[in-house]
């Protein structure tokens, strides 16, 4: 038998009040606490950024320590799309499709320069950034970025869930924001 | 017998006559430039014959010369005699005007997705063609991007200054 491991961190509580035998929190924070160490990513890799991604996600980088071993590859369990590579407009629709298959509450991260901005293609052909289709909550900028780089925007995406409202799907503002990209 | 550039070139002016309108050898490949209205006759013709058998056909492409009057798109045959180990570049002139010219279908099979292509990026009609319709663009596209008219760079891009850009 090894030695038992004593470093190892985990999540903390929320704030709240507690004594004997009770925890008192509210709602929301549990419910963001559960949300934010959950997130089922689907990888939505194209080219070289997905290769940068795999390597996230093998040991060395290691994702499942955020609470994300379980990649999605349907978008109906997937809370966090991840768009990893050029987008060319004939593959605008399928990540537009693949959005709107998602169920509430979702995010979306772009990880690098095409993605974000369509980055060196500037042609006819490419998608100029995925925010023209979808809403993005956290870019990644970089060609391709660093693993690293992927998990700080990764923790971004667990910042802004911790901190979401969970009345903010259900918002006029947030439904004025999807009919901006044409999804109900 | 290997096959050279000498005894091709006849075969094709004695074939062609006056529909032959120029030739010439770059790169130790011979190009021939052709009338558009005889292209698959002669593709036919190097085909069939039993000295040449030009059976490959390695690739299917266009070109536009806005300044060329007359000739403004070119479409480009590589033809391959596997048998000869022999290559071969046939040109047909296309005006602006006009820019119909035979589907090779027929005679090759793998020449089907090239004219589409073709089509998609220079709006070259391939006339009985089976199915002549996008291949790499989004349908919704409305004109040929590869055309010198249209600019390089996409007029959606946000990011950067546009009259760097050609915007």
């Amino acid at each position: 038998m090894g030695e038992l491991k004593t470093n190892i961190k985990i999540v903390g509580e929320p704030e709240g009040i507690k004594g004997e035998g009770f925890f008192a929190t509210s709602l929301s924070k549990v419910i963001a606490l559960a949300r934010a160490n959950s997130i089922w990513p689907l990888p939505f890799a194209t080219s070289c950024c997905g290769i940068e991604f795999m390597a996230t996600m093998a040991s060395n980088y290691d994702l499942a320590r955020f609470g994300s071993e379980k990649l999605s590859f349907s978008p109906r369990q997937a809370d966090l799309l991840m768009v990893m590579g050029t987008i060319a407009k004939k593959m605008g629709p399928v990540v537009k499709q693949t959005y709107i298959q998602m169920a509430e509450p979702r995010w979306v991260i772009a990880v690098g320069a095409c993605a974000s901005s369509g980055g060196i293609f500037d042609t006819y052909s490419v998608l100029q950034g995925i925010d023209k289709v979808v809403p993005v909550d956290v870019y990644v900028p970089g060609c391709p970025p660093r693993p690293e780089q992927i998990l700080d925007g990764f923790m971004k995406i667990q910042d802004i869930v911790k901190n979401e409202s969970i009345r903010r799907r259900s918002l006029p503002e947030y439904k004025e924001l999807l009919n901006q990209y044409g999804i109900e | 017998m290997a096959l050279t550039s000498e005894i091709v070139l006849s075969k094709i002016k004695e074939f062609l006559g006056d529909d032959l309108f120029s030739s010439n050898e770059s790169f130790g490949m011979l190009a021939v430039i052709v009338s558009s209205s005889r292209n698959y006759d002669l593709l036919e013709y190097l085909y069939k014959e039993s000295s040449l058998e030009f059976t490959f056909l390695t690739d299917l492409t266009g070109a536009h010369y806005p300044d060329k009057k007359g000739s403004e798109f070119e479409v480009i045959y590589h033809l391959h005699s596997l048998v000869h180990n022999y290559r071969l570049r046939i040109k047909c002139g296309l005006p602006l005007e006009n820019l119909d010219i035979r589907s090779m279908v027929a005679l090759h099979s793998g020449a089907n997705f090239m004219e589409r292509e073709t089509y998609d990026f220079y709006g070259i009609i391939f006339t009985g063609h089976p199915n002549l319709k996008r291949i790499l663009n989004v349908d919704e596209m409305d004109y040929f991007p590869m055309r010198k008219e249209y600019p390089l760079e996409d007029q959606t891009r946000t990011d950067k200054e546009d009259k760097y850009f050609g915007r």
